[in-house]
């Protein structure tokens, strides 16, 4: 776990280089997200960024409870949908009234709706841990979900609330039209909540927050109230995830019932899982990977969801710390020279691509089997022919035995060529950690 | 003297079988106390009690003249009460520094604080520090709890339970499981830390039980049978022959 491997903190340091320890990585994420438009300069991307922004502060924010104090909340986006009508409604009522607020503070509101309803809900559900916790959870979330459905005048029905960002106070000019000047909103905005959200992870309570996800019952032994602990944890956490809903709000103008449903809490769920739990990164590498799927899965495939659905089963089964915990399986090799570094891990690489080909064969030829067993149960009235991928170029007839016979081949001989190269990673595996042991001694 | 823990007619049933059968007891501030007996005596429950884990089924326990009768365990904590368990309690995943700080915290007034970077709380690292040089583990700070010997989980429980600078110590068989000098060590450091503090020890190393207490409790089936002096415990008849003598203890 990243927080059993921190070195005992000595009497504080001041050198420079100790300085650039700490604040370093958070000047290099500000450079990112300041030049990161200008890479990906497009409107699609600037859209997509923004979303990956929204998703990173709300995977955060259920990772407070989730991977810090071991709740696992099957109604995160309760704090995260409630926020974004406070904010849709915040907004309505600065324009009207004309209250000299501009469209940056106004995540004040919903990180304040956020807390507020995560003291409310929390006060209920955090006396309990374990299972309970995840039930209550659950019914807390069915309860708003079904109140948004009949409380109109403030969830305002099928429609939604809507509220246009551009007409409230201009804020150095700046009227927040172009989908750009929401982008460098939502990444301030950002930045500042994983900067918060991570140094609470630092302070006693954060690390109170894992005495109770590891043992709560211990806890109680050494004068803390684990129930107390958690019911912070879940304050904090709503708070948070009312800044990334009003972020949402703010980004698409608009409030839907969707955003406290059991889907947007499945979404988060889902990220902070593949990203990983255990690790603070975890849960932004997974929303900028959740994100970014979601919206590239679906120009490739309708069933995509389907292939998301496999692929969170397959990391769930093989790598059960998550993305992240991939990667910092890694990090023991990362140690001596520099170029043995880069030596070490370019076989290691080297030995990944020997496996990777024959396994996108099988993946290939498992989509292909997928896709074709689609079309001709779903879509038999378009005809045999069918767009792999949505490919024009790539089209086959799923009529004929080539292609199912092509896609088992491609299936079952790819698994089989995977298999034969498990050893290969294996060998590079152990060959790397030699090496490293050895030049780390 | 005054007294630090007095058991008023306790007693503690699960279901229909009383474990502890009325249970009086006067442990006077400074005093260290041994509660021996043999296995199922209800020794552990007895700390189950005294420590808020359990309620009782009728009966009082006062702390320094305060009834702190159902209580939940950390209100009793923070009333300076720590104790250890037989069964090791630790916190698996986190380091062995994590696992000593976090009992360390609310001793220092941090209480729930989110707003304190807890690397610049110089008293909590000093004291942490401090803790695990006496239970010989600086070299293992940075270990996962989980992954020490049985010996070192053993050292660690009671660090944690020393580390919040509780004036009155429950240790549940401390040294079980430990080697012959591990036992030293650790009888070693349960003397200086219980220095001017008051000890409650369960133990079943008789060794260690007459070298450590100024008093003994001999516990059977749920009742005190003497409270006396080491010597006058060890000739007492009844004792003799519901316990000591017998091959009851092991
Ligand atoms: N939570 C419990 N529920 C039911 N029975 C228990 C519980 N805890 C202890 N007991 C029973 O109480 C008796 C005394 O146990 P314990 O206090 O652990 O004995 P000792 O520590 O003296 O060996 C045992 O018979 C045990 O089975
Ligand atoms: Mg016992």
């Amino acid at each position: 776990m990243s927080e059993t491997t921190k070195a005992i903190p000595m009497a504080s340091e001041t050198s420079m280089a100790a300085r650039f320890k700490r604040y370093g990585i958070w000047i290099v994420a500000t450079i990112i997200l300041l030049v990161a438009p200008y890479i990906f300069s497009s409107g699609a991307s600037i859209t997509t960024m923004c979303l990956m922004g929204i998703m990173i502060v709300f995977a955060l924010s259920y990772n407070m409870l989730l991977g810090q104090t071991g709740m696992l909340s099957f109604g995160h986006a309760v704090y995260y949908g409630l926020a974004a009508f406070a904010t849709a409604h915040m907004m309505n009522w600065v324009i009207k009234t004309g209250a000299p607020i501009p469209l940056p503070l106004i995540p004040l509101a919903g990180a304040a709706a956020g807390l507020f309803f995560g003291i409310v809900f929390g006060a209920v559900s955090t006396k309990r841990g374990g299972t309970a916790f995840a039930m209550i959870s659950l019914g807390l979330g069915e309860l708003v979900y079904s109140s948004s459905l009949i409380l109109r005048s403030f969830f305002g029905g099928e429609e939604g609330i809507s509220a246009d960002r551009t007409k409230l106070l201009r804020f150095f000019g700046y009227n927040f039209g172009s989908q750009i000047q929401v982008y460098y909103l939502i990444a301030a905005w950002c930045l500042l909540c994983v900067i918060l959200m991570y140094a609470i992870t630092r302070t006693p309570l954060g690390r109170m927050c894992n005495a109770v996800r590891e043992n709560p019952e211990r806890v109680e032994f050494v004068g803390y109230n684990p129930q107390f602990v958690r019911f912070i944890a879940f304050a904090l956490g709503g708070l948070f995830a009312g800044v990334a809903g009003s972020l949402a709000a703010i980004n698409i103008e608009l409030a839907q019932a969707s955003f406290v449903g059991a889907a947007q809490s499945g979404a988060v769920l889902l990220a902070a899982y593949m990203g990983g739990v255990a690790f603070f990164v975890g849960p932004i590498l997974g929303a900028i990977i959740v994100t970014l799927l979601s919206i590239k899965l679906s120009d490739f495939s309708e069933i995509w969801v389907l292939y998301f659905g496999i692929l969170f089963i397959t990391i769930i089964l093989f790598a059960p710390y998550g993305l992240s915990g991939l990667l910092m399986m890694h990090a023991q090799f990362w140690r001596g020279p520099l170029s043995s570094r880069i030596a070490r891990f370019g076989k290691l690489f080297g030995s990944y691509l020997v496996a990777a080909i024959p396994a996108l064969i099988m993946i290939l030829g498992a989509i292909l089997l997928i896709e074709m067993i689609h079309h001709i149960v779903q879509k038999s009235a378009e005809g045999p022919m069918m767009h792999f991928l949505r490919s024009s170029r790539f089209t086959v007839n799923t009529h004929t035995a080539l292609p199912w016979v092509g896609g088992i081949v491609a299936l079952i001989g790819g698994f089989f060529a995977f298999r034969m190269t498990w050893p290969v990673v294996a060998k590079a595996w152990n060959n790397a950690l030699a090496d490293a042991q050895r030049s780390g001694a | 003297m005054n007294s630090a823990v007095e058991l008023k007619d306790l007693k503690k049933n699960f279901g229909k079988t009383e474990i502890i059968r009325g249970v009086s007891l006067d442990v006077k501030s400074g005093e260290r106390h041994a509660v021996i007996g043999p296995n199922g005596a209800g020794k552990s429950t007895l700390f189950n009690l005294i420590s808020g884990r359990f309620l009782p089924s009728s009966g009082a326990i006062h702390l320094r003249g305060e009834n702190i009768t159902g209580l939940r365990p950390f209100e009793i904590n923070r009333r300076g009460l720590s104790r250890s368990f037989q069964v090791t309690n630790i916190f698996p995943r986190l380091s062995v520094w994590e696992n000593v700080r976090c009992a360390v915290l609310w001793s220092k007034g941090y209480k729930y604080s989110f707003w304190q970077n807890i690397d610049r709380l110089e008293d909590v690292r000093a004291r942490t520090a401090e803790i695990l040089d006496q239970i010989n583990m600086t070299a293992r700070a940075q270990t996962p709890a989980g992954v020490l010997t049985y010996a070192e989980q053993r050292a660690l429980e009671i660090g944690i339970t020393i580390a919040g600078g509780a004036d009155i110590i429950l240790l549940d068989e401390p040294t079980a499981g430990m080697s012959r000098s591990e036992t030293e060590h650790a009888v070693a450091l349960i003397r200086k830390v219980s220095e001017g503090r008051t000890l409650i020890i369960i133990e079943h190393d008789m060794g260690v039980v007459f070298d450590l207490a100024d008093r003994i409790s001999v516990l059977v089936y749920g009742q005190i049978l003497a409270t006396d002096e080491p010597v006058k415990i060890k000739s007492n008849q009844k004792v003799q022959e519901a316990y000591l003598g017998a091959a009851g203890h092991d």
